[in-house]
């Protein structure tokens, strides 16, 4: 579980992050969701300790990560898989070497061990035989997975991904949707994932945070978003015509 | 920003990129890609540079000293000369500020704006030590090798058009590039290259490390990382030979 209190992240004289308080949950795929701009990456990447945030505390299973330094936070670190909204996989480097660069850096694994842990990875993520390819030669919905994979090889205990589906068509973004929630359940990782995809948001959104104007507007699960009478709620979502059918329908 | 802002933010990631490293063999790995790919790459262009700027300095030696009192081997003496303390190690230098200068801030600066930085942070890896302490060493290994080929091929090229021209004896040449050498001179030729080596390699990388945006800042950061090295290697020169040879 990772629990966040009062957090308060400025740029300037960019308040972006008003004092958000909330959780997320183990064994869940967690979604926060909210207008472009409206500082999803900023929340995540302070979460994350990308951005130092300016008040609050960021709890990983009660250890207050907001107070360490940058060597104490690297036994959690070592925890976290991290997708980027671009994928962020190493350009120089092929697939497999990817895959492998933590295990490289953390772990005393043999060449053999590190390219069998890869290619369950990457198997994991349904790519074959990509291995000696670069990222440039894959397509994004690939690379996306790649950088899923890469997230996955140490095992991690708090998965997070930034619009996962961002770029990629419907079906595609579906497959990665599925993929991301059966690995939040089979490995009960704490799953945090940004989007603005409403598809996303009822397929896998277990519990689902939005964020309006640097506070948060609503926490609730998919089922609850398709019943609530909260304005924020029924402004963002429901401004789509195939949401409302969709909340007609099921109301 | 201005100058006092960006100095203390240089110094600042210097800090941070001597900081104790994350793990032996990634950095011997990456220590060898990068002497691969910044220095072996660069022995081509540094060959071709230094026997045509050889030649041409000894043919200039040749026309000043045009007076037939003065014996033939002064041109191979001052040809020696111009080489060792300045050509080799300076012109050579810029020419690798930016060569290597405007690959390290673009590559550098690529992998901030695609957040490939972010990621290599978010693993808890020192990512300004894991980024540029291999390319700080591997320049300070390969550019005083590259210097010291400049060097040769520069004398080199002075032989050359001994050889194959009127213009002066290449065995008077030859006696005047091996007259009473100064091992001093290659001491204080190597001291230069380390340092413009150093800030080659750490301006540039600062360049690329902090820029923001996407692609077209990364073209500035590279333009900015060849101008900012070639300023400091300049003015680092006159500082450094005040200090070696006063
Ligand atoms: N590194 C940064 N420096 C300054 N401002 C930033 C930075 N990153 C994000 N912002 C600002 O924070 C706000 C939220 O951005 P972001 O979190 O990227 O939105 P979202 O991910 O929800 O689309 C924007 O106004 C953006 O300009
Ligand atoms: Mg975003």
């Amino acid at each position: 579980m990772i629990r966040v209190e009062d957090i308060h992240k400025s740029f300037g004289d960019n308040h972006v992050l008003k004092g958000i308080t909330t959780s997320f949950e183990q064994g869940k795929t967690n979604l926060i969701i909210g207008q472009s701009g409206s500082g999803k990456t900023v929340f995540m990447k302070s979460l994350l300790g990308l951005h130092e945030v300016d008040s609050g505390q960021i709890f990983f299973d009660d250890r207050d990560f907001s107070k360490m330094s940058f060597d104490e936070r690297k036994d959690i670190r070592k925890e976290i898989g991290m997708v980027f909204q671009g994928s962020a996989l190493f350009d120089s480097l092929t697939i497999e070497e990817n895959v492998i660069f933590p295990l490289s850096m953390f772990t005393n694994d043999t060449i053999e061990q590190k390219r069998e842990r890869a290619n369950f990875c990457l198997q994991r993520v349904n790519l074959e035989n990509v291995n000696e390819r670069y990222p440039a030669e894959l397509s994004g919905g690939m690379q996306k997975r790649v950088a899923i994979a890469r997230a996955i090889a140490m095992n991690p205990k708090y998965l997070f991904l930034d619009e996962p589906n961002s770029g990629l068509d419907p079906k595609t973004a579906i497959v990665i949707d599925n993929l991301v929630q059966e690995l939040t359940k089979e490995y009960q990782m704490t799953t945090i994932v940004n989007t603005h995809d409403m598809n996303s948001v009822m397929e896998i959104g277990e519990n689902i945070i939005l964020i309006k104007e640097g506070l948060k507007a609503w926490q609730g699960s998919n089922d609850e978003l398709l019943s609530t009478n909260n304005p924020d709620i029924t402004d963002f979502i429901f401004s789509s015509k195939l949401f409302q059918r969709i909340r007609k329908a099921s109301n | 920003m201005n100058l006092l802002t960006h100095t203390g933010r240089y110094f600042l990631m210097l800090g941070k990129v001597f900081r104790k490293p994350e793990k032996f063999s990634v950095y011997r790995d990456m220590f060898f890609r990068e002497v691969d790919l910044l220095g072996i790459s660069s022995f081509g262009i540094v060959v071709f540079v230094s026997v045509f700027v050889g030649a041409a300095v000894a043919v200039q030696a040749a026309f000043n000293i045009d007076d037939p009192l003065i014996p033939d081997f002064y041109i191979g003496l001052a040809t020696r000369a111009s080489i060792i303390l300045e050509f080799a190690p300076t012109m050579i230098s810029l020419i690798l500020a930016g060569k290597i200068g405007s690959n390290i801030a673009s590559n550098i600066g690529t992998m901030r704006v695609t957040e490939q930085i972010d990621a290599i942070e978010v693993m808890g890896i020192n990512s300004a030590s894991y980024l540029i302490l291999p390319k700080i060493l591997a320049l300070l290994f390969i550019n005083p090798l590259l210097i010291i080929f400049s060097m040769l091929f520069g004398i080199f090229g002075g032989w050359l058009v001994g050889e194959f021209t009127p213009i002066y004896s290449a065995v008077d040449y030859l006696s005047g590039v091996t007259m009473e050498f100064e091992d001093f001179h290659i001491i204080y030729a190597l001291i230069k290259t380390y340092f413009f080596a150093f800030v080659i390699a750490s301006v540039s990388a600062y360049q690329g490390y902090y820029t923001k945006g996407g692609a077209i800042e990364v073209g500035k950061s590279s333009t900015r990382a060849v101008v900012y090295s070639i300023i400091v290697i300049i003015v680092l020169n006159y500082i450094l030979t005040q200090l070696l040879l006063s």
